[in-house]
């Protein structure tokens, strides 16, 4: 277990820093970098237009920038972006809350959805009610997430509830097929022949088996739901990493990008870790 | 029968697109400027936007957009998936462990925050043509990693199946290996992944459109059409405007029902 834990985490390390690499590759080689709109005042003067050059030369050879980003970043100095002005630590600390709550809110109202629909639908076993809940998830997994957004400012909901819409039916769609995989085992045959009841299957027969499962399905949907916080909270007017994120790919902003891929990955890698460790358990503890 | 009324309307709403000349009762960019923001009527079947375009034409010209590169670029990522994710699960080894590390940094990122990431470094003031060129080859580019696992871990299998060692004891190596018995026996998750990303990428290049780093103006798409949704300030207002929203949902469910259960599984 140790050895798998610290594999897991050597291997986010690997990635995470990979990953920001590969940003900071993709911003430096996109076109207009090296363009900085204070450049087109024509008030600066030779030695203004100088300064700025190599106030961002630093940037512009890319090892460079990432050794000097790593060993700054060490040291909890995360830069300043380039497009807003302000240090990229205090940008994140003031949104990160916000794009928490709304994600963490979109996540359990989702998954509450999925998982009421799911059981209901296992218990009550009707084709009705069937048809019913896989055209109703059917419906928001054929919905772009921008929509999603666009639909709730125009039905004044909050803006979780977009991130929930796009949640509920993946998650509400592979726990059915679970269901559906766990009730068609023998023993359960055999417990209802023994008049059991059908709660009591569910509890001790049915969900013990699908845990495992589920568990992984849980660190997916966290990267489903901080993919869907972009378009929702930029659509929505959410003052959260989401939009600041959309901010800087639009302002070619390499020190917030970096960071932000950065965040992104840690956060996703970090919950399907989880997901991964307790659903080891759970099996280990099933063995 | 469900399959078959998917596949129907689909079909369709492509032949509707194919000829959207023919069909369209006037050109995408047409303005006509004395009725902007018009209703419905026997002439503008969907009224008029802002500027006195039609919405009925534009849809139809959208969806030309819309449905027939969605395809072109599920191809090449099922094309790039094929090479990269096949030839790593036939090689094996190293080069196996390299392309799902590699992979496995794609997957780490959600594909919407890298779809808008890269989209938003590319150049925005480029020619509609341009824009829809850049728009689905992002997509093409960017979509391959999940098929690519899929298909090595197929690759994989069928490097230790009896055929493949026979064809190798018999001479036959490299790419003609690959070739000529790898990538036809791949063929069934090569046709369902491909099938799978058709819904994914007009998702996506509807949200892409939605956020403003889609297919650039006058060009219809259905993700251009969406954004009319912004300036909606109730549902109850201008329904006709979620047409596009609505046969959006239509396509991509068909497309979804279209494939049987075993497919998916696959």
């Amino acid at each position: 277990m140790t050895s798998r834990i610290a594999r897991h985490v050597l291997s986010i390390a690997a990635v995470v820093l990979l990953g920001a690499f590969l940003s900071a590759l993709l911003v430096r080689s996109a076109p207009g970098f090296d363009v900085d709109e204070q450049q087109l005042d024509t008030r600066l003067n030779a030695s203004s237009l100088r300064a700025l050059h190599e106030a961002h030369a630093q940037e512009h050879t890319l090892f460079r920038f990432y050794l000097s980003y790593l060993r700054h970043a060490l040291r909890g100095d995360l830069g300043v972006s380039r497009s807003l002005g302000q240090p990229v630590l205090g940008l994140l600390r003031d949104r990160a809350p916000v794009t928490v709550r709304v994600v963490i809110a979109g996540l359990a109202l989702g998954w509450l959805l999925a998982l009421a629909l799911g059981l209901t639908a296992a218990l009550a076993r009707t084709t009705a009610y069937d048809v019913a809940t896989l055209i109703a998830s059917g419906l928001f997994l054929c919905l772009p997430a921008a929509a999603l957004a666009l639909l709730s400012v125009l039905l004044n909901a909050p803006g979780y509830l977009g991130i929930a819409l796009i949640v509920f039916p993946k998650v509400f769609r592979y726990m059915r097929n679970l269901l559906d995989k766990a009730y068609s085992l023998p023993h359960l045959c055999t417990a209802r022949a023994k008049g059991l009841s059908e709660l009591r299957i569910l509890g001790f027969h049915v969900l013990p088996v699908i845990a495992p499962e589920i568990l992984a399905l849980a660190g997916v949907s966290v990267s489903v739901a901080v993919g869907a916080a972009i378009p929702i909270e930029t659509l929505c007017g959410i003052a959260g990493v989401g939009q600041l994120a959309w901010q800087a790919a639009l302002g070619r902003d390499l020190p917030l990008l970096v960071n932000i891929t950065v965040l992104v990955t840690l956060v996703t890698l970090s919950a399907n870790f989880g997901a991964d460790v307790m659903s080891h358990i759970l099996r280990s503890e099933g063995a | 029968m469900v399959r078959r009324l998917s596949c129907a309307f689909l079909l369709i709403v492509a032949l509707l697109a194919l000829f959207a000349g023919e069909v369209a009762p006037a050109g995408f960019a047409t303005q006509f400027r004395e009725m902007p923001n018009s209703a419905p009527s026997r002439q503008h079947l969907l009224g008029t936007d802002d500027i006195g375009r039609d919405r009925f034409s534009r849809l139809i010209y959208g969806t030309r957009i819309s449905l027939l590169l969605a395809p072109a670029a599920a191809l090449l990522s099922t094309i790039l998936a094929a090479l990269i994710g096949g030839l790593a699960g036939y090689l094996g080894g190293l080069w196996a462990r390299c392309a799902v590390g590699f992979v496995d940094l794609f997957l780490s990122l959600p594909w919407l925050f890298l779809l808008i990431m890269v989209r938003g470094l590319l150049p925005l003031d480029v020619s509609p043509f341009v824009s829809v060129v850049v728009t689905f080859f992002i997509l093409a580019v960017l979509g391959w990693a999940a098929s690519a696992r899929i298909l090595c871990a197929g690759a994989a299998t069928l490097r230790q199946s009896g055929f493949l060692l026979q064809a190798r004891a018999s001479g036959l190596s490299g790419i003609r290996l690959f070739v000529v018995h790898v990538l036809p026996n791949l063929r069934p998750i090569l046709l369902a992944q491909f099938w799978i990303s058709i819904p994914v990428f007009i998702l996506s290049e509807a949200n892409l459109g939605m956020l403003g780093l889609g297919v650039a103006e006058p060009m219809p798409s259905w993700g251009g059409l969406l954004r009319e949704m912004e300036g909606m300030l109730s549902l109850s207002e201008a329904p006709w405007k979620l047409a596009p929203l609505v046969l959006l949902i239509l396509v991509v469910s068909c497309f979804e029902l279209a494939l049987t259960k075993r497919e998916f599984a696959i």
